[in-house]
């Protein structure tokens, strides 16, 4: 998360917070998460990874096929990530832009049936429980439309959701 | 939509890989969210119980050393005190309902006895429009349902090898909407469609009383077919602090206290267990390392009161009464000296390292190490001299009167067997599973054991089973498996905490044993809220929770946060925020994940953390009342042992200072009549304890109140 400064952050500062994150969700209390859960600790810790980014994580930390990780193994792969910055947050104006461009015809918004199609047939397509839950969030109920700006505004992605 | 220009694919492909990542961002933070929040409301609520437990620890300590001249017996022994009926004959006497008129003026159900079906339906219909059972009705009910119960074995046994299908639903605390929703999507009870209900019926939920009319209505027109397990919060003592006893006060004014006090009965009658074809398990809370069948189901039940009961009334009993049998808890547990760092909560999502310091200086005296012989050791009583002067009390106090009774080795026995009887009732009511191995005592709940993967195999085996079915703990999705697929939670009570917060579900099993369940979700407005609302909502009750635990510890805090700021600069760092927070609260949270959401301004990384104290305020005065918000409610409901709501002056000033003992904390005489002068109380001199528990509802006061508290109430 973006609150310090970057340039003060140390080593064990990293280790605590990647430390923390990955015991939210170690529960049986053995230092090991399910490897599902990596995405979500990844993201949490401030990273905006894509999917193929994921899987190349998870491959370098789980534990042959068990599907397990191990802190042991995540702690330095993790360390290394933040300290290069590698999967930096996405600035607002890009994602502005993003939508942009698929809004071809400039409208300011996108209809329910675009966003579906871009989202579940492009880039790393989405499943139908994620485009439904997106949905819900986005959509502007009355008219069926998804009016990005807001959107966007709305999500933040500063780490303090509101 | 076209495919697009040849040219624009590309940059659409990034575009939507772009908005991919972002929303998937998002979503994670939500689940991380929602962990922590999880996280807040169990360590909350466990930290609830212990709290009761202690308080009632205190009233232990101060009964075990009375005399018979001494004024302050006149305080406490009346709440204890064993009524002066004791055979059946006259307890069905004193329920009976012959005498309760039914006017013409009341339009609710009317029930014919024996119940019958149609009686129940109409019930349940009549509590679906939210209308009172008469008074009358209610004591019919329950009179029935105690005699029927009192022919029932400890341990149920049931077969489903019939093709029949059962549905076990666990903790429902109150919560009508989510029985009426089991009803609804499973069906009603009845000789194909039989029932487990395992416990927890009451407390928190605004329809305790509702819910156990329904099912008490079932169990006696199928009593074959419904079976009911006993849960911890079947429990008057419990009852007290966690709403039941309100719920019914408030209801029947003028019947309450002798439905209550039937219902206290019918709870010590509730069976224990039920074992479905010799191979799966169904209780309350769980096993321990000692559990043994075959003793439970030859205990008189009905004698053991709940863990609570039983430490404090009975206790009691046997100090100002020649032992008929008295009631010595025997710390047969092993592991209770054992190392503290094996003793972890089963959702670790704490920060380990500072579990094992914490709990090393935290003194707790939980049921496990009570014992009335052992009193006499000197710390014990130091501790109780500096209470008794603190609260102005006596200072001289008499001998223990069991002190001869402990020399008599047949009574010593009888103890001890009695002892080993609590014990395995109590775990079986109160315990927690957890993934390691071993059993240590669940000092969270401050009854029962934590027990590991290692103990279930054990029990299991010696046992023939195949299967533990238990509940006494929330889980997100209704239910959890654990230990290898042995042991399966089961919990009914949806949106538990907080709109939102979690489904419930129930069980189905048929004759293969192999246990379906079902969720579901109360309440309409919880299904439609999107994830972020419904954890945004959730999110902020929990906040707000701890925001008010933290507000309660203000000084604590100070004072550890001024030990990583030597040079008074009033600011610490974010590092050290999280630790010494950690240190006072001692609830294992996530402090440095939390922090944003509670610490919104920080300079260069530091706290401010004077500033944040009073930002976090919300009167200056209040913290030692709010803090003891329910331990003063459940205080005065025990003083007011006639239920009639009213205290005189007298017993209030001296729950204060009782209060104040336990709390180790000076409060004036002076202090105590302002207090309750400004609070405009005395009238006749007595307390309504309704109004004065208005006054400390957890809003802010106002401004007017405040400030005359503030006046009355220095420390």
């Amino acid at each position: 998360m973006a609150e310090n400064r970057q340039h003060t952050e140390t080593v064990s500062d990293i280790h605590k917070k990647i430390t923390t994150a990955f015991k939210l969700f170690d529960y049986d209390a053995n230092n090991t998460v399910d490897a599902r859960e990596i995405s979500t600790i990844v993201f949490s810790l401030g990273c905006f990874p894509s999917q193929a980014d994921l899987h190349q994580i998870i491959a370098e930390v789980e534990e042959g096929s068990s599907g397990y990780v191990h802190l042991d193994t995540f702690l330095p792969v993790m360390t290394k990530v933040l300290l290069e910055h590698r999967f930096p947050p996405i600035p607002v104006e890009h994602i502005l832009r993003a939508f942009e461009v698929l809004d071809k015809e400039n409208k300011g918004h996108l209809e329910e049936g675009e966003l579906t199609k871009y989202m579940t047939e492009e880039g790393e397509p989405f499943t139908n429980k994620e485009m439904e839950e997106m949905l819900a969030v986005l959509l502007n109920n009355k008219r069926g439309l998804v009016y990005y700006r807001d959107a966007v505004g709305l999500l933040g992605f500063d780490g303090v959701m509101k | 939509m076209g495919c697009g220009m040849g040219k624009s694919r590309p940059l659409q492909e990034k575009a939507a890989l772009l908005i991919q990542r972002w929303y998937r961002q998002y979503v994670a933070r939500l689940e991380i969210r929602r962990r922590c929040t999880w996280n807040i409301f169990q360590s909350i609520e466990y930290a609830g119980e212990q709290d009761q437990i202690k308080l009632y620890n205190f009233f232990g300590f101060l009964m075990d050393h009375f005399t018979p001249a001494s004024s302050e017996r006149n305080l406490i022994s009346h709440i204890f005190r064993e009524n002066e009926i004791c055979h059946e004959t006259e307890w069905e006497k004193y329920f009976c309902y012959k005498g309760v008129e039914v006017p013409d003026s009341y339009n609710g159900p009317h029930l014919t006895f024996p119940m019958s079906f149609c009686g129940v339906s109409k019930l349940m219909e009549a509590f679906r429009h939210k209308q009172q059972l008469h008074a009358r009705y209610v004591l019919q009910i329950l009179g029935e349902t105690w005699r029927l119960l009192r022919n029932l074995p400890n341990i149920n046994h049931i077969s489903v090898c019939h093709t029949k299908e059962i549905t076990i639903c666990g903790d429902l605390h109150g919560q009508l909407e989510d029985l009426l929703l089991i009803f609804y999507k499973n069906g009603l009870p009845s000789s194909e469609k039989p029932y487990i209900f395992n416990g927890d019926f009451v407390d928190r939920g605004k329809n305790s009383l509702e819910i156990l009319l329904i099912l008490f209505g079932f169990l006696l027109v199928y009593p074959n077919d419904v079976h009911l397990n006993r849960g911890n919060h079947e429990d008057h003592i419990v009852n007290l602090r966690y709403g039941f006893t309100k719920e019914v006060l408030g209801k029947y004014r003028f019947h309450g206290k002798k439905i209550l006090k039937l219902l206290q009965k019918i709870f010590s009658w509730l069976p224990l267990a039920a074992v479905i074809d010799h191979k799966v398990l169904v209780v309350h809370g769980g096993i321990s390392n000692s559990t043994n069948l075959h003793i439970v189901s030859r205990i008189d039940r009905h004698k053991v009161r709940g863990a609570i009961s039983l430490m404090v009334c009975v206790q009691y009993v046997s100090v100002l009464r020649p032992p008929k049998m008295t009631h010595q808890r025997n710390s047969g547990n092993g592991d209770i000296d054992g190392p503290m760092e094996g003793r972890r909560r089963v959702r670790s999502l704490t920060n380990h390292s500072s579990a094992p310091a914490h709990r090393n200086n935290f003194h707790r005296r939980s049921l496990h190490n009570l014992s009335v012989g052992n009193y006499l050791s000197c710390s014990v009583e130091d501790e109780l001299k500096k209470r008794r002067r603190l609260a102005g009390f006596d200072q001289s106090y008499g001998e223990m009167k069991t002190s001869d009774s402990d020399s008599d080795p047949e009574f010593r026995e009888r103890t001890e067997i009695y002892g080993r009887e609590w014990k395995q009732i109590v775990d079986l009511l109160w315990s927690d599973p957890m993934p390691q191995k071993g059993c240590v005592p669940n000092e969270v709940r401050g009854g029962g054991c934590y027990w590991g993967p290692d103990v279930t195999e054990e029990v299991l085996g010696r046992h023939s089973l195949q299967l533990l079915i238990r509940s006494h703990e929330c889980k997100q999705d209704g239910y959890e498996f654990c230990h290898n697929r042995k042991v399966l939670t089961i919990f009914s009570a949806s949106n538990y905490y907080e709109v939102g917060s979690n489904r419930g579900a129930y069980i189905r099993m048929g004759p293969d044993l192999v246990p379906r369940c079902i969720q579901y979700q109360a309440s309409r407005t919880s299904r439609e809220l999107t994830l972020r609302q419904s954890v945004g909502r959730t999110e902020r009750s929990a906040l707000q929770a701890l925001k008010e635990q933290l507000f309660v510890h203000k000084s604590d805090l100070i004072r550890a946060f001024q030990e990583f700021d030597p040079d008074n600069m009033g600011l610490i760092s974010l590092r050290h925020w999280a630790t010494a927070t950690d240190s006072v609260l001692k609830l294992g949270l996530p402090w440095r994940v939390l922090r944003p959401q509670l610490v919104s301004r920080t300079h260069y990384g530091m706290v401010n953390y004077l500033q944040w104290i009073k930002e976090l305020s919300i009167t200056d005065i209040l913290e030692t009342m709010y803090k003891n918000h329910s331990n003063l409610e459940t205080i005065f409901r025990i003083i007011d042992t006639d239920h009639s709501g009213l205290i005189s002056f007298e017993e209030f000033h001296q729950t204060w200072k009782l209060l104040s003992s336990h709390l180790k904390m000076e409060i004036s005489d002076k202090a105590i009549t302002d207090l309750a002068q400004s609070m405009d109380f005395n009238k006749d001199g007595s307390i309504d304890i309704n109004e004065f528990m208005e006054a400390f509802r957890l809003t802010p006061l106002s401004l007017h109140q405040a400030s005359e508290c503030r006046e009355a109430f220095f420390y």
